[in-house]
């Protein structure tokens, strides 16, 4: 493609207004807020707001990726924070396994093998369940995830037994908190997905497959795609990323708190997805809405450094999402620009 | 006629599309009392007019008269509050929906405030017998065929009291009965003084209904005719734009290719296939470099046998055998494995990903055949997609064009070439020519012929009868989901066949 194909192409559209809207959130602050753009390096690590930004956002990044696919099949997987916070006290629950019989003091040191695949595992036997019951049962995916989105939460109170599960464990806390090349370890673990998932969408038919089924289900029956396989699979990866997701949170504060952790995060990642430029049910950019992810986490960032009320931020969240979506959406675009059509046949 | 009834006038409109002039300078004029017929091959711009004109598409440049006064409209909404009636190509009924709400959802009669559910049921099964219809208007559209659901379409766009009747293309699905009865009561409009503006790719039909035709090429205006005093050959020409004389030459080249003799082996042996309430048990046998045509009318189970052997549905009963061996086709992934193809007559639900490019579609059957990890590289893709977009004729800027931004015949091209790129051993083709024009559909015919003398063996189904006996070396002939007869060679005609579907069944 020569380049100016390339910039015409639907590709490069879809992603150039979110971008436009990240670049403007960091000019604004370049322009307002002193050493914005300031990174330290100390000790081989890099630190700085951006930095900081990028940290914070990894967990939603991460729901983000998985709710990605899931979009573009035509689904939604609300399940995502509930099952952040199984995972989360699935592995506070494994590395002291007796505190919520009341028994404070710690046994052995759990192998983190253990601490991070035995959460794992269940954030996967949670995506198969809200793929089975979409795939194979044929429920709407709002209201299947929603059972476990529910119920979720509620399964997480009943491994921590509604306490806080705080714990100490070295290896496990480098997931939320360590540094690798530099940088934080979840941004690392957040790049890692994302090449991955790159690759195996993008690489291989399966991207492909996953924009067909999305936008015409029937027609790729009826092409040999394996549509049900697919979106069991894509459930399954949601609800794996979600529990990466659950576990960072877990090991960055050093307990599991089924009550909050991931609260809400799904809508988060929802609103990530859909200012990325990912349609529901058809065309899918994984990098969209990690630049969706940032928009939103670099604005919540740049409100409180500008000491607006904790409450407000909410508001100002919502009405960007409001607008980028607003200029995501085709249908805008043309009221738009049939608006200035009219105009000028009037004028004319 | 009243000259001075026009009702609207278009005026050097001009449209342009990201890489397509779409209308360049068009006019057209309709007045009340006439049925004007919009002709051109595929991708000329008779749709685009049409949005256009309906207020579904802002126009670039020109004027638009309705009544005299100068009209511009922002959406189909407001066109039906002119007194603008459109049946767009692509049938817009809400699948989930009955087919009494389809005709009047938005208008629903009311009643203390409340929709008049009884009334509407009443109203839409006598608007549907004007069809000579008799269906069950509660039941969803979508458990009804392609025909049926293109009736209730047609339905839906006479049933708004209108000074213009748009239809585009309301016949590309529809046998000979059926077109018959819907000019009955397209005439008694004409009557009344209803404006009709009538797009079809049939030459047959446009000399039956037609009082005036304006015929667009590549997007400009070519001219405003007179029906009666314009040649057919002429017609023609003028849509293709080439010299009649040489048009003529061509026609009767593509004729002589039918004579020819085979005796191909058996590739599918079908023994007492049955699906209840579906299609009643059946034999059926298909040879390699045979093309085996399905005829009968809406509703014969000429697409349910379709279905059945590509594996869409499961048969209850019989066997299958493929190259002499039993085979359980239980779904179109199976189908696929054992190089069946399958080209459906619901282009917009069954076959098209409007969202893809061109190219995408044309490559997923064979991608998808491939499976996830062997993906056809880009060039590949592009090799293949371009061979089809030149071997049919496909009219696009490029291989990266979306699917949904090609005219509707472009679409059935884009279908068909995603499976002939399978290089499929056997292949079924549901009404493939849907929405073809009239120059493609002679090369179509012609690369189906020349496929199978190369060993394919094909399922051939089209309510065009002509069609089928142009195309074909034998025909099951169908009735009420049951084989009645097979013709083949000399008795391949169509007043046989219409002998077979009319007469009683002896058993009963
Ligand atoms: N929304 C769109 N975006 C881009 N190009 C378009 C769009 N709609 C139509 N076109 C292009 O405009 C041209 C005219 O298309 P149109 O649908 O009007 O053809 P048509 O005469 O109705 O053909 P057919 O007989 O196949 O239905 C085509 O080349 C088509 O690719
Ligand atoms: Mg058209």
């Amino acid at each position: 493609m020569s380049q100016v194909q390339w910039l015409r192409s639907e590709n490069f559209q879809r992603m150039l207004w979110p971008l436009m809207a990240l670049v403007g959130i960091l000019l604004f602050n370049f322009f307002f807020t002193p050493g914005f753009f300031h990174i330290e390096i100390k000790d081989g690590r890099f630190f700085g707001s951006l930095v900081d930004i990028a940290n914070r956002a990894a967990p939603v990044m991460l729901l983000a990726i998985g709710m990605t696919l899931v979009f573009a099949t035509g689904g939604v997987d609300l399940s995502v924070g509930a099952v952040m916070a199984i995972s989360g006290a699935i592995a506070a629950t494994v590395i002291r396994p007796d505190y919520v019989k009341g028994v404070l003091e710690y046994g052995e040191v759990q192998s983190l093998f253990l601490v991070l695949s035995i959460p794992l595992f269940f954030s996967l036997l949670a995506g198969l369940w809200n793929g089975l019951l979409v795939a194979v049962i044929g429920i709407q995916p709002i209201i299947a995830t929603l059972i476990l989105m529910v119920a979720g939460r509620g399964i997480a109170q009943l491994i921590t037994q509604g306490q806080i599960v705080v714990f100490i464990h070295e290896p496990f806390q480098y997931i939320g908190s360590g540094f690798l090349f530099g940088l934080p370890f979840p941004i690392i673990l957040v790049l890692l997905t994302f090449t991955v998932t790159y690759l195996l969408t993008r690489r291989t038919g399966l991207g492909l497959f996953i924009e067909a089924i999305g936008a015409n289900s029937i027609a790729s029956r009826f092409m040999g795609i394996r549509e049900r396989m697919i979106t069991l699979s894509v459930y399954i990866f949601s609800g794996f990323c979600a529990g990466l997701a659950g576990l960072i949170v877990c090991a960055d504060i050093k307990a599991a708190d089924a009550n909050n952790a991931g609260l809400f995060l799904e809508l988060d990642a929802i609103a990530a997805v859909i200012i990325g430029g990912t349609m529901w049910g058809g065309r899918f950019t994984v990098f969209g809405s990690i630049v969706g992810t940032l928009i939103i986490q670099s604005l919540t960032t740049t409100i409180l450094t500008r000491g607006v009320a904790p409450e407000v931020t909410l508001v100002f969240k919502a009405f960007v999402i409001i607008l980028v979506a607003l200029i995501q959406s085709e249908k805008f675009r043309q009221l738009f620009s049939n608006r200035m059509a009219g105009e000028k046949v009037r004028t004319s | 006629m009243d000259q001075n009834n026009v009702l609207i006038d278009i005026k050097r409109v001009s449209k342009a599309f990201p890489g397509v002039l779409a209308l360049d300078q068009v006019n057209l004029c309709l007045r009340g009392g006439e049925v004007h017929g919009l002709m051109g091959e595929n991708g000329a711009g008779k749709s685009t007019l049409i949005k256009v004109l309906t207020g579904l598409y802002p126009r670039d440049t020109g004027e638009i008269l309705f009544e005299g006064e100068p009209f511009s409209l922002s959406s189909p909404q407001e066109a039906a509050d002119h007194g603008l009636s459109t049946l767009y190509q692509e049938i817009n009924l809400i699948p989930a929906l009955s087919v009494a709400e389809n005709i009047y959802i938005g208008r629903e009669p009311m009643r203390f405030g409340r929709i008049d559910w009884k009334q509407i049921n009443g109203d839409a099964s006598l608007a549907i017998r004007k069809l000579d219809l008799d269906i069950d208007v509660t039941q969803p559209v979508s458990s009804y065929s392609v025909a049926i659901q293109q009736l209730v379409a047609i339905t839906r766009a006479l049933e708004i009291s209108a000074k213009v009747l748009i239809l585009d293309e309301p016949t590309s699905s529809l046998d000979l009965a059926e077109v018959a009865q819907l000019f009955k009561v397209i005439r008694k409009l004409k009557e009344d003084g209803i404006g009709i503006l009538f797009v079809t790719h049939f030459i047959d039909q446009v000399y039956e209904i037609t009082d005036r035709i304006t015929v667009l090429r590549n997007g400009a205006f070519i001219g405003e005719y007179e029906t009666q005093k314009l040649p057919r050959i002429e017609l023609i020409a003028h849509m293709l734009g080439k010299d009649p004389e040489t048009f003529s030459l061509e026609q009767t080249a593509g004729k002589t290719q039918q004579e020819k003799t085979k005796t191909g082996q058996t590739l599918l042996d079908v023994k007492q296939l049955e699906r209840k309430g579906s299609m009643m048990a059946f034999d059926l046998t298909i040879n390699k470099g045979e093309v085996l045509g399905l005829a009968g009318l809406l509703g014969s189970g000429r697409t349910e046998i379709a279905r059945l052997l590509f594996g869409i549905d499961r048969s209850h009963k019989g066997t299958i055998l493929l190259d002499g061996e039993e085979t359980v086709i239980s779904s179109p992934r199976k189908a696929i494995s054992h190089l069946f193809a399958f080209c459906p007559e619901n282009r917009k639900e069954e076959g098209i990903i409007e969202d893809l490019t061109v190219r995408e579609n044309i490559i997923l059957a064979l991608q998808a055949r491939q499976g996830i990890f062997r993906p056809l590289s880009g060039r590949r893709q592009s090799e293949i997609a371009d061979k089809y977009i030149e071997l049919l004729d496909i009219k696009t800027p490029s291989d990266s064009q979306a699917v949904k931004n090609l005219s509707g015949g472009n679409q059935q091209k884009v279908i068909i070439a995603r499976w002939l790129a399978t290089e499929p051993r056997f292949l079924i083709l549901d009404e493939p020519t849907r929405g073809i024009d009239v120059g493609a559909k002679a090369e179509i015919q012609k690369l189906i012929l020349g496929l199978s003398e190369d060993g394919l063996a094909i399922l051939f189904i089209s309510s065009e009868l002509e069609e089928v006996i142009a195309c074909c070396d034998r025909i099951a002939v169908l009735r009420d989901r049951k084989i009645l007869s097979e013709l083949s060679g000399e008795a391949i005609e169509e007043t046989n066949i219409m002998q077979v579907i009319a007469s009683k069944d002896v058993n009963q």
